[in-house]
């Protein structure tokens, strides 16, 4: 791939002003799919979790799983929308693959949910409002594996292979209004946005929300414009680009900022920009471009004549808006408070898009700091240096558990970290980890006793010295014992032992 | 003999089953010969499931003969309304999907697929006892009303097998009228089931829209199929469909009602023969220019008997209906051509690798173009357009909007009438090959049948006598407001009565004999 020409960002947010639109496709984890019986679940066996509905054969119809009804409404609610008192399902037509049916079964002109609005934290702590168009249900597509070709995409591919597994599995699409004013802030705006969306349907427990294995899935559109003196009208909008496959926080952010660059450097270079999805590419940082997209694209949508409009009772409504969890920036607001982090402490959890992960280790049993320590620390190290968010590596639940390691005095500090390191590489739970590296803090006074008598024997000049009164000396002898228990001994009680010991 | 079975209808036939006069496999046997003697002829089978209707016949025997036929089967569940039907034989629509026999919608593109499923109504039929026999004959995903859009050849009418059957349902009406099968199950999407009843001189049944499960019939428009009974009996139809009726979890539009039994009604119609008190509105847009002169006698005949049974009947006028072809053949195109998108080679059916290989969409494309007939194809490129971004308004809008008032229309009569009444189809069968070449007039024919389906209510047609200028079957219908299917069925016998009491049988018993004696006597030859 050529390296496009970009401009430097802030001659870029200098000469145009970015405006951004979002759709996040959230799958609910219903115990089912959207319109068949089928287990919501994918992974394993291709083509196992399927019923004629999912693989459209001839005859089968679709029927609306409740479930997924009452989630849309909660997300709706939550993302302070209004709940349509009747909605209705529509066919998107095309002819593809992914779905058995060649069409898609949505939402259309009567989504569930329309008109509401998100305030989200930038990273100053500015509050930012993002206008939500509509949130509306709809079926995802299976997956399609392409092979032969050097990219793992569809061109240059021998054939492709498509696994209906994931093809009904239900999804909320949730869509902005354009946004305008994010300024210079456009990317932090989007990692903001998306990350408060992920905090809300985690709040809410009706999906998964792992971006990385596509629970939570963001579609970045973004357009510039130039800048007029002022008192003159804004300039028409530009043509936007619509970046695809952004699998991560981090993503989000860098996408928006490439997209940004790269659209100035056209405008600036007396181009026009191209209306077409971008495909992100996490590992060079750039987008390619993927499929000319239209507005005259025609799916010709039409009522789904399978399916009864959705017409939620105002009870059920008012049943859910009462369970709703507290608004994310009230919720924040509490968490800090709860937690008695600093500012820059809790400023630097919420850049991190780490508060999720943090709530549901305290959740598990970690207190709020340790789980802060762990999260914005080591694993967001990692995480870094692997160019992934840290809420792909380890779930909540292990961290908690590692952190229960460590006050317990069974790990150390330094162990815990190759405990952790393990569980990221999959060994299993850090216990499982503890067990199969070996890696457990010796407690055994009387093992360490051996080695530190062992050792004492071995520089007598040292065991004279600390009898001498020169404390210090006992480093030496410290030293030898841990690397005899390779690193799994708590060095300060090998301190006392050794002091013991030598006045012995 | 077994001619004789054949002649019963559906409720004789099961009497005899009950107090075990003949057996089911009897009854199997005597339909099978049938098939095999004017099937040839007639071609109502896409295929005939001879050793499984057989094996099946042996187990209900078996059954009967043990006193394990289970209170579903033997209709003790249901006031003895249900399941008379145990071990009757009935013919299926190959629009149905059935996990053991080949369901192709009358099309190359499904030729040979058996669903991994049954349709409910065919799961229905199987837990009654009825014994399917085979899959009938239909125009191509059941678009046509002549059965000669089948890619598997057409059917012929047994009155005169030069003649169509009509369609899309010929092949479950011709084996009916042919005695092949006393019972047939049909579906009814503008006509499918009224249109071939009334040319065949049989009875058929477009139930309430929701009334019968749609699961698992491979879907023309979704908004208009409905699955019903054909028989040669008012009371027949309607021991099928109590038997195919009820809500179904696995179809939305499935209605949730508790339905009365529509065989009580037939008999209370038969025995009862009055008509004082219903008010019948003869609908002033389905007749008159373009109906057959004997079309229009019989019919008038046959509502002067409705009049001296003490039926008030006036003349009502629905002007909307004008529209309803028009409208009828953009909602139906628009769904259909949705619907049959499916068809691409990818997960079952026909797969054509175009020359040299291709891509996914080549192999689409190839495929559709070898596996549709033209019929089918006019009706995809016809919806897709009515669905297309700057049409969808003129087209599919505007075709809804005459359906809201088609439905008012009907909603405003019937705040007057219980019933309306037309003749069923404006001729009677034409001749093979006459309308092929002419779409638009192939489209008139389902004029009378459309606007049930536009709105949703139930139909009844049932043969009301031979027009003198061809001698072929009249049929007359009914239609009531949606959820008062079990008036059709009382209205229906209480008029099946009269007209046999005039004539002095069955209409049916006036039709050809197509089994040709040459076979009884090479048969005879042989031995």
């Amino acid at each position: 791939m050529a390296k496009p020409a970009l401009m430097p960002y802030e001659k870029a947010i200098e000469l145009y002003e970015p405006v951004l639109g979002f759709e996040v496709h959230v799958e609910l984890n219903t115990k089912t799919k959207m319109f068949s019986d089928a287990p919501n679940f994918f992974g394993g066996e291709p083509n196992t979790n399927v019923t004629p509905v999912d693989l459209g054969l001839p005859g089968s119809l679709p029927v609306v799983n409740e479930q997924a009804v009452k989630y849309a409404i909660s997300l709706g609610l939550a993302l302070g929308c209004s709940i349509a008192p009747s909605s209705r399902f529509a066919r998107k037509n095309y002819f593809y693959p992914d779905l058995a049916k060649n069409y898609q079964i949505s939402q259309f002109d009567e989504p569930i949910a329309f008109t509401g609005s998100v305030e989200v934290e930038l990273p100053d702590g500015r509050l930012f409002t993002v206008p939500i168009e509509r949130a509306h249900m709809e079926e995802d597509a299976g997956k399609l594996t392409h092979v032969g070709g050097a990219t793992g995409r569809i061109q240059g591919a021998e054939y492709s292979l498509v696994d209906y597994n994931r093809a009904g599995v239900p999804l909320v699409e949730i869509v902005t209004d354009i946004i305008y004013g994010a300024e210079g802030d456009a990317p932090e705006l989007a990692k903001a946005y998306v990350s408060t969306i992920r905090d809300i349907v985690v709040a809410l427990g009706i999906s998964d929300a792992k971006m990385e294995r596509g629970n939570l899935r963001c579609d970045a559109n973004i357009s510039l414009r130039p800048r007029t003196a002022p008192g003159e009208p804004p300039a028409k909008l530009g043509t936007r680009t619509e970046t695809k496959n952004v699998n991560s926080l981090r993503s989000v952010e860098r996408a928006i900022r490439y997209e940004i660059q790269r659209q100035a450097a056209i405008l600036e270079g007396g181009g026009t920009i191209i209306q077409e999805t971008r495909h992100w590419h996490e590992d060079t940082g750039q987008t390619s471009a993927g499929r000319p997209k239209s507005d005259a694209d025609d799916y010709r949508y039409f009522p789904e004549p399978d399916l009864l409009p959705v017409v939620p009772s105002l009870e059920l409504i008012e049943v859910l808006r009462a369970g709703l969890p507290e608004a994310p920036v009230a919720r924040r607001r509490r968490l800090k408070a709860d937690w008695g982090f600093t500012d820059l402490e809790f400023q630097d959890v919420v850049n991190s898009g780490l508060l999720t992960e943090i709530v549901e280790t305290t959740k598990a049993g970690a207190s709020a700091q340790s789980a802060r320590k762990w999260w914005t620390g080591e694993i967001a190290r990692i995480a870094n240096q692997r160019g992934v968010d840290a809420s792909s590596l380890v779930s909540p639940l292990h961290v908690s558990e590692l952190i229960a390691l460590v006050e317990s005095g069974t790990l150390t500090d330094r162990l815990a970290r190759q405990v952790l390191e393990g569980v990221i590489e999959g060994e299993g739970t850090p216990d499982e980890v503890v067990a199969g590296r070996g890696l457990a803090v010796v407690s055994d006074d009387g093992a360490l006793i051996a080695a530190i008598d062992e050792a004492l024997a071995a520089q007598p000049d040292v065991l004279a010295k600390i009898r001498d009164g020169k404390v210090q000396a006992a480093g030496a002898v410290i030293g030898a014992v841990m690397k005899a228990m390779k690193g799994q001994a708590d060095a300060a009680r090998v301190r006392e032992l050794v002091l013991e010991r030598a006045s012995a | 003999m077994s001619h004789d079975l054949t002649r019963l209808t559906a409720s004789a036939l099961a009497e005899k089953l009950r107090t075990r006069e003949v057996s089911s496999l009897e009854a199997v046997d005597a339909h099978l010969d049938r098939i095999a003697a004017v099937d040839p002829d007639v071609h109502a089978f896409l295929h005939v499931a001879a050793d499984q209707a057989r094996a099946t016949a042996r187990a209900i025997d078996a059954r009967r003969a043990s006193g394990d036929l289970s209170a579903d089967e033997t209709g003790a569940a249901r006031g003895g309304s249900a399941s008379e039907l145990a071990g009757v034989p009935i013919a299926i629509k190959d629009v149905l999907c059935t996990i053991d026999m080949p369901s192709t919608a009358g099309s190359k593109i499904l030729e040979g697929w058996v669903p991994p499923y049954d349709a409910t109504v065919v799961a229905k039929l199987r837990r009654a006892g009825l014994i399917p026999l085979g899959k009938t004959n239909m125009d191509e995903f059941a678009m046509g009303s002549s059965t000669e859009h089948s890619a598997y050849g057409p059917t012929h009418n047994p009155w005169d097998l030069d003649r169509i059957p009509g369609g899309s349902g010929g092949g479950s009406a011709a084996a009916v009228a042919a005695f092949e099968a006393p019972l047939a199950l049909g579906s009814d999407t503008g006509g499918s089931i009224r249109q071939p009843a009334a040319v065949t001189g049989s009875v058929g049944v477009k139930p309430t829209y929701g009334g019968v499960s749609r699961y698992g019939a491979i879907a023309l428009a979704s908004s208009l199929d409905q699955v019903g009974p054909v028989s040669r009996t008012v009371l027949d139809a309607a021991l099928l469909h109590d038997v195919i009726g009820g809500h179904d979890a696995r179809d939305s539009t499935s209605l949730r009602d508790e339905w009365p039994s529509f065989a009580a009604a037939a008999r209370e119609g038969a025995a009862t023969r009055s008509l004082k008190g219903l008010k019948v509105g003869i609908v002033k847009e389905l007749q008159g220019d373009g109906f057959q002169k004997g079309v229009t006698q019989r019919f008038e005949e046959a509502v002067a008997l409705l009049t001296a049974a003490g039926a008030e009947v006036i003349e009502v006028s629905t002007p909307s209906f004008e529209y309803a072809i028009s409208a009828y053949y953009l909602i139906l195109p628009a769904e259909a051509s949705s619907n049959l998108a499916k068809f691409d080679s990818v997960r079952f059916g026909l797969r054509v690798n175009p020359p040299g290989g291709g891509t996914v969409e080549d192999v689409m494309s190839a495929t559709r173009e070898a596996g549709f007939g033209p019929e089918v194809k006019r009706r995809i490129i016809l919806g897709t357009y009515a669905l297309s971004a700057g049409y969808y308004d003129a087209y599919y809008g505007s075709a809804q909007k005459v359906r809201t008032l088609i439905q008012r229309d009907f909603a405003r009569v019937f705040a007057d009438v219980d019933v309306l009444v037309s003749p069923s189809a404006p001729t009677t069968a034409f001749k093979l090959g006459e309308k092929l070449d002419d779409p638009l007039a192939m489209y008139l024919n389902d004029l009378t049948t459309i606007p049930a389906n536009l709105a949703g209510v139930p139909g009844i047609s049932l043969p009301v006598g031979l027009a003198p200028e061809d001698g072929l079957p009249v049929g007359i219908q009914f239609m009531a407001p949606a959820r008062e299917d079990a008036r059709l069925y009382k209205l229906g016998a209480t008029l099946e009565a009269l007209l046999e009491e005039k004539r002095g049988h069955p209409l049916l018993s006036e039709a050809p004999d197509l089994a040709p004696q040459e076979m009884f006597a090479s048969e005879e030859g042989a031995v």
